[in-house]
C-alpha cells in the first residue's frame, strides 16, 4: 500500500493547500512542505526495504501493488518499484520541496491553487516514475499536464498564455501517438496470445512484425522525444521555461524532461528492443544533434532562462546518446545524468529566479558586474556553471563522462562530436558567469545577497553534486540491478 | 410475420413511453387552468422521475416486441432512461433561466417533454414508421423550443432555419425509406441487413443517412448547427445537442447493427466521409469562433465525427463504443450549457468571452464546472472523455481504421486549443468592473455539482458503467 500512498500523499496535499490558501497562505505553504517530507519519509524508508547491497538480490521490482481498475480492458493499477524508479522518486520529492522552497516570496498571489497544481505535478511525476500498467503510464503522463499548464499558464510572466498553449499542445499531440501506439501494442499482444492486457510486464516481449514494431517504437519515441526534449521537438521548451515561474522551471527541467528520458529507458527500447536497435543511430544522432545545436543556441541567448533552457537540450542530448548506446556505462551515465541535470538545472532555475526578483531583469545585456553587489550569489553561480559544464568532482562530469565512454564503444564518430559539446558547454557556462557577475555594473545594480533560504535550497543542491561527483556509487549501486534487468530484457 | 393481440405486458413494457406522455397531457391541462412556473416544473419533474422509474418495471418484460413499432429491449430501455435524465436537467436549467425572462415560461415545459416523448420513442422504435414518428415529434417540438424567446430576434431566426432544414431533411428521410421499402419490401430495421444491396436501396439508404446527418450536423449538413445552437435559449440548446443527437445515435446503432451489420462498401464510405470531414471541419472552425456557444456547436461537430469511427468498428464493440462515448459526451456538453444558462442574464446570454473572463476568481465553483465540462471534452484523464476516447481508439485499432484514428487524434490536438482558449479566459485577469453576479437557483447549481461529480467519477473509475452498457443488447 506503500506505492498508492506516494502518489495520493502529494494529491491530497494539493486539495489541503487549495483549502487553506485562500486565508492562511502560510499555512498552505508549510502543509504542503510537511506534506512532501512525509512522502520523503515514505520513499526513503522504501530504500531500507531495498536489496540493493545482496549479490544475490534480482533486479525486480521489490514492492509492488496491483488492484484491478478497468477489467473490461485488462487495465490495473499497477505500481512497482525499483532501484530506477526509488532514485527517481527521491529526486522529484527533493525538487519538490525546494521548489516550494523556492517560491516562497515569488508567488503571493493565489497561493493555494499555486500549489495545487504544483503538488499535483508532482503526484503525476511520481505516477509516471512508478507505474507497470501503460494505460495507467498515459494516465499520470496526461495528467502531470494539465497543472503543469496552469502552473504556467497563470502564475507565469508576460507571455504566458501562448507558452503554456504551446507546451500542452506539443506534449499533448506526443501524448497522443503514444496513446495510439500502446492501444495498438496491446491489440497486437491480444492477437498473439488471446488477452488484452496493458500491464508492462506481460507485454514485454510481444511478438510482433518487422514494420508493427517500428512504427509502434516511433510512436512511444515521439511521445517521451517531445518531452525530453529531443532536437527536433524542443522548441516548446525555451518558451515554457521563459514564462515559467521559478517552481515551475525547476519542476519542468528538474522533473518533467526526466519522465521523457525514463520512458525511453524503461519503455521504449525494451518493449522494442529490436526496432530500437534499428532506430539507434538515428536516435543517437538526433543526440549529437541536440547537444550541439542545444549549446550553440545557450550561447546565443541574452535571456537568462532561455539561456538555461538551451543548456537542458543540450545536456538531454546525452541521455538520448546514452539510451540508444544501451550498454551499462551508457546507462549508468544517462541515470546519472537525469539525476545531476535535475539537480543543477534546478538550482540554476532557482538562481535566475532570485536574481530577477531583484533586478526586475533577465536580459544578460542589462546585467554585469553582480559580484561586487551579490558575492555569495555569484560564488554558487559560479559552482552551479561550473556543474553545468561538467566539472571533475561534481555529479554531472561523472555522468557526461560515463555517457561518452559507454556510446564510444557504439558509435565511434557520433561520440566523439558529442564530446566536442562540451567544449561548448565550458565556453558557455563562462560567459554565463562573465556576462552576469563580471565586467562592468553599468546599470549600477545594488541588489540584496541571498538570504538565508535561498542559501539552504542552493547549498543543499551543491552538497548533493559534490557528494555524487566524488562517490556516485550509492546511485550506481540503487540503479544497477535495475538496469541489469533491462538489459537482459532487450537482450531476450 | 405475425403479431400478438396486445396484451397487459405491452403497456407494461411501453409504461415509461405512455406515463411521459400522460406527463405532457397532464402539464398542458394543469397551466391552462394555474399559470404556476413552480408547479408546472414540479409537475414535469414528477413525470419524468415516474417515467424513469418505471424503466425498472417496464425491464421485466424485455424483451418485448410490440407491435410492428417497437422493439422494447435493453438497449431501449438504457437509452430512454438515459433521455429521461437529459430531459431531467434540463428541465432544472430551464427553471431557472425563464425565472429571468419576461415571456410565458409554462409551455416551455410540455414541449420538452414531448419532444423528450419523440427522443424516446426513436430510442425503441424498430420500423420506418416510428422512426418517422419519433423524429418528426422530435423536432416539431424543437421549432417551438428554440424559439421560445419570441421577443429575441435570435432564437426565431434560428428556429425558422432550423424548420427549414429539419423540413428538408425530412422529405429526404421520407422519400430514402419509400425507395428502401420498394428495393426490398421491408420497413423493419431488422430485415435490411438481409435486404439486396442494390442501387437503389443504396440510394435509399443514403438519403436516410443525408436525414441523420442533418440531426448529428455531420459535415457537410452541419451548417445549420452554429447559428441554431447560438440562437436558442441555452437550455434548448442543450436540448438539441444532447437528447436530440443522442436519440439518433440511438437510432443509427438499431438500424447498423440489429441482426447484423450493414457491411456494404458504399455505406461504409458513406459514414466514413462525413466522419472524418466531421472530425477535421468542426475543429478548424471552433478554431475561428469568438463566442461560446458556437465553440460548443462546432465541438459537438466534432463529437459526433469521432462517434462515426464506432460505427465503422467492429459490431459489439461499436454499440457499446458508442454509447459509452456519448454518456461522457452528454454529461459534459449538459454541464457545459448549464454553466452558460446560469450565468446568462435577462437580455442576453452569456456567450461572448467577456461574460467568461477572470471566472475562476469571481465564481470559482461555476468556473470549476465549465474546466472540468471542457477538460472532459477534450478528453483529459480523471474525466469521463478520457475513458470514452480511449475506447473509441481501442475500437479504432481493433478495426484498424487508420486513417480515421489519425484524423481523431489531430482533431484532438486542435480541439485542445479551443478548449483550453475558454479555460485560459476563466483564469485570465478578472475584469475591473464586474456587473453584480446573479445568484445561481439552488435546484441548478445542485445539478452542476451532481454532473461534475459524475464526470469525474466516471473518469476515475469507469468500469460499473462499462458493465452496465456491455449488459444491454439490441433485441434482448
Amino acid at each position: 500500500m506503500i506505492l498508492p500512498w506516494l502518489i495520493g500523499l502529494p494529491v491530497l496535499g494539493g486539495l489541503a493547500a487549495l483549502l487553506l490558501g485562500t486565508h492562511r497562505p502560510r499555512a498552505a505553504r508549510l502543509a504542503v512542505l510537511l506534506v512532501l517530507s512525509v512522502d520523503l519519509a515514505l520513499a526513503l524508508s522504501l530504500w531500507s526495504k531495498a536489496p540493493f547491497g545482496l549479490p544475490a538480490a534480482g533486479g525486480g521490482f521489490f514492492v509492488e501493488f496491483s488492484a484491478p481498475w478497468i477489467p473490461r480492458f485488462g487495465i490495473s493499477l499497477h505500481l512497482g518499484i525499483d532501484g530506477l524508479s526509488l532514485l527517481m522518486v527521491l529526486l522529484t520529492l527533493f525538487l519538490g520541496i525546494l521548489s516550494v522552497a523556492a517560491s516562497w516570496r515569488e508567488i503571493e498571489e493565489r497561493v493555494g491553487f499555486f500549489h495545487l497544481n504544483l503538488m499535483w505535478v508532482l503526484a503525476g511525476v511520481i505516477g509516471v516514475f512508478l507505474t507497470l500498467d501503460l494505460f495507467l503510464l498515459y494516465f499520470f503522463w496526461e495528467l502531470m499536464l494539465v497543472p503543469m499548464y496552469f502552473l504556467i499558464g497563470v502564475h507565469g510572466h508576460e507571455r504566458r498564455v501562448f507558452a503554456a498553449l504551446k507546451f500542452f499542445i506539443f506534449t499533448q499531440v506526443g501524448g497522443l501517438l503514444m496513446l495510439l501506439s500502446i492501444v495498438a501494442l496491446a491489440a497486437a499482444h491480444a492477437r498473439a496470445t488471446g488477452t488484452l492486457t496493458f500491464d508492462y510486464l506481460a507485454l514485454l516481449g510481444t511478438p510482433m512484425g518487422r514494420t508493427t514494431a517500428t512504427l509502434l517504437m516511433l510512436g512511444f519515441f515521439v511521445g517521451f522525444a517531445v518531452k525530453l526534449p529531443a532536437f527536433p521537438f524542443h522548441t516548446w521548451l525555451p518558451d515554457a521555461h521563459t514564462e515559467a515561474p521559478t517552481a515551475g522551471s525547476v519542476l519542468l527541467a528538474g522533473l518533467l524532461l526526466k519522465t521523457g528520458a525514463y520512458g525511453l529507458l524503461r519503455f521504449v527500447v525494451p518493449l522494442f528492443p529490436a526496432a530500437a536497435e534499428r532506430f539507434a543511430p538515428a536516435a543517437m544522432t538526433l543526440g549529437v544533434i541536440g547537444i550541439l545545436y542545444g549549446a550553440m543556441l545557450a550561447f546565443a541567448q541574452n535571456d537568462l532562462k532561455r539561456f538555461v533552457a538551451y543548456t537542458s537540450v543540450s545536456h538531454l542530448g546525452f541521455v538520448l546518446l546514452g539510451v540508444f548506446a544501451w550498454n551499462r556505462l551508457a546507462l549508468q551515465g544517462v541515470v546519472m545524468q537525469m539525476i545531476c541535470h535535475g539537480l543543477s538545472t534546478g538550482a540554476l532555475f532557482m538562481l535566475v529566479g532570485a536574481l530577477g526578483e531583484r533586478t526586475g531583469t533577465r536580459d544578460l545585456r542589462r546585467l554585469g558586474g553582480l559580484w561586487a553587489a551579490a558575492p555569495r550569489m555569484g560564488a554558487l553561480g559560479l559552482v552551479l556553471a561550473m556543474a553545468s559544464l561538467g566539472l571533475p568532482g561534481l555529479g554531472n562530469f561523472v555522468a557526461e563522462f560515463l555517457v561518452l565512454a559507454g556510446a564510444f564503444r557504439v558509435q565511434p564518430g557520433l561520440t566523439i562530436l558529442a564530446a566536442i559539446g562540451l567544449v561548448f558547454a565550458a565556453i558557455y557556462a563562462l560567459v554565463l558567469v562573465q556576462r552576469t557577475f563580471h565586467g562592468g555594473n553599468a546599470e549600477g545594480w545594488k541588489i540584496r545577497d541571498l538570504g538565508r533560504r535561498e542559501l539552504v535550497i542552493l547549498g543543499s543542491v551543491i552538497v548533493v553534486l559534490v557528494w555524487l561527483g566524488f562517490h556516485p556509487q550509492p546511485v550506481l549501486d540503487a540503479a544497477g540491478p535495475a538496469l541489469a534487468r533491462l538489459e537482459s530484457i532487450v537482450a531476450g | 410475420m405475425t403479431y400478438q393481440n396486445s396484451s397487459p405486458a405491452d403497456f407494461i413494457a411501453l409504461g415509461p413511453w405512455i406515463i411521459t406522455a400522460a406527463a405532457a397531457v397532464l402539464v398542458l391541462l394543469v397551466l391552462s387552468f394555474r399559470r404556476r412556473h413552480g408547479l408546472i416544473l414540479v409537475l414535469t419533474l414528477c413525470g419524468l422521475a415516474a417515467a424513469f422509474f418505471s424503466l425498472a418495471v417496464a425491464a421485466g418484460q424485455i424483451p418485448r416486441p410490440v407491435g410492428a413499432l417497437f422493439q422494447v429491449d435493453g438497449f431501449a430501455l438504457f437509452y430512454s432512461g438515459l433521455i429521461l435524465l437529459l430531459a431531467f436537467a434540463v428541465a432544472l436549467f430551464a427553471y431557472g433561466y425563464l425565472e429571468g425572462q419576461q415571456v410565458r415560461r409554462e409551455e416551455f415545459y410540455p414541449l420538452l417533454l414531448l419532444g423528450t416523448l419523440g427522443a424516446m420513442v426513436l430510442s425503441a422504435g424498430s420500423h420506418f414508421a416510428s422512426f418517422f414518428l419519433g423524429l418528426e415529434t422530435l423536432s416539431v417540438s424543437l421549432y417551438v423550443l428554440i424559439a421560445y424567446l419570441v421577443a429575441r430576434p435570435g432564437p426565431v431566426e434560428a428556429g425558422l432555419k432550423y424548420l427549414i432544414l429539419a423540413g428538408a431533411s425530412s422529405a429526404f428521410l421520407l422519400f430514402g425509406m419509400a425507395l428502401v421499402y420498394a428495393a426490398s419490401g421491408t420497413m423493419l430495421f431488422s430485415e435490411l441487413s438481409r435486404a439486396e444491396p442494390s442501387p437503389m436501396f443504396l440510394a435509399g439508404l443514403g438519403m436516410m443517412l443525408v436525414a441523420a446527418g442533418f440531426k448529428l450536423a455531420l459535415v457537410p449538413f452541419h451548417l445549420w448547427t452554429p447559428d441554431v445552437y447560438q440562437g436558442a435559449p441555452a437550455p434548448a440548446g442543450a436540448f438539441i445537442a444532447t437528447v436530440s443527437k443522442g436519440a439518433m445515435i440511438a437510432v443509427l446503432l438499431r438500424v447498423f447493427f440489429d441482426e447484423g451489420a450493414i457491411t456494404a462498401e458504399p455505406v461504409w464510405w458513406a459514414l466514413a466521409l462525413p466522419a472524418f470531414a466531421s472530425m477535421l471541419c468542426g475543429n478548424l472552425l471552433a478554431l475561428l469562433q469568438e463566442n461560446v456557444k458556437r465553440i460548443l456547436a462546432y465541438s459537438s461537430i466534432a463529437h459526433f465525427g469521432y462517434l462515426m469511427t464506432a460505427f465503422l468498428a467492429a459490431r459489439d464493440l461499436a454499440v457499446e463504443t458508442a454509447t459509452f462515448y456519448l454518456v461522457g459526451y452528454c454529461a459534459a456538453t449538459l454541464a457545459a450549457f448549464g454553466v452558460v444558462t446560469v450565468l446568462s442574464e435577462r437580455e442576453r446570454e452569456a456567450e461572448r468571452f467577456d461574460d467568461y473572463r477572470g471566472l475562476f476568481w469571481r465564481r470559482p465553483a461555476l468556473a470549476t464546472v465549465l474546466t472540468t465540462a471542457l477538460l472532459s471534452l477534450a478528453g483529459i484523464p480523471l474525466t469521463v472523455g478520457f475513458p470514452g476516447k480511449f475506447y473509441l481508439v481501442a475500437a479504432g485499432v481493433d478495426a484498424s481504421l487508420w486513417v480515421l484514428l489519425f484524423a481523431l487524434l489531430l482533431g484532438s490536438a486542435i480541439g485542445l486549443f479551443y478548449y483550453l482558449r475558454v479555460i485560459v479566459v476563466m483564469f485570465g485577469e478578472p475584469p475591473v468592473t464586474v456587473a453584480g453576479a446573479l445568484p445561481v437557483w439552488s435546484g441548478a447549481a445542485v445539478l452542476l455539482a451532481v454532473l461534475t461529480l459524475v464526470m469525474l467519477w466516471l473518469g476515475v473509475d469507469p468500469e460499473p458503467l462499462i458493465q452496465l452498457i456491455r449488459r444491454i443488447r439490441i433485441g434482448a
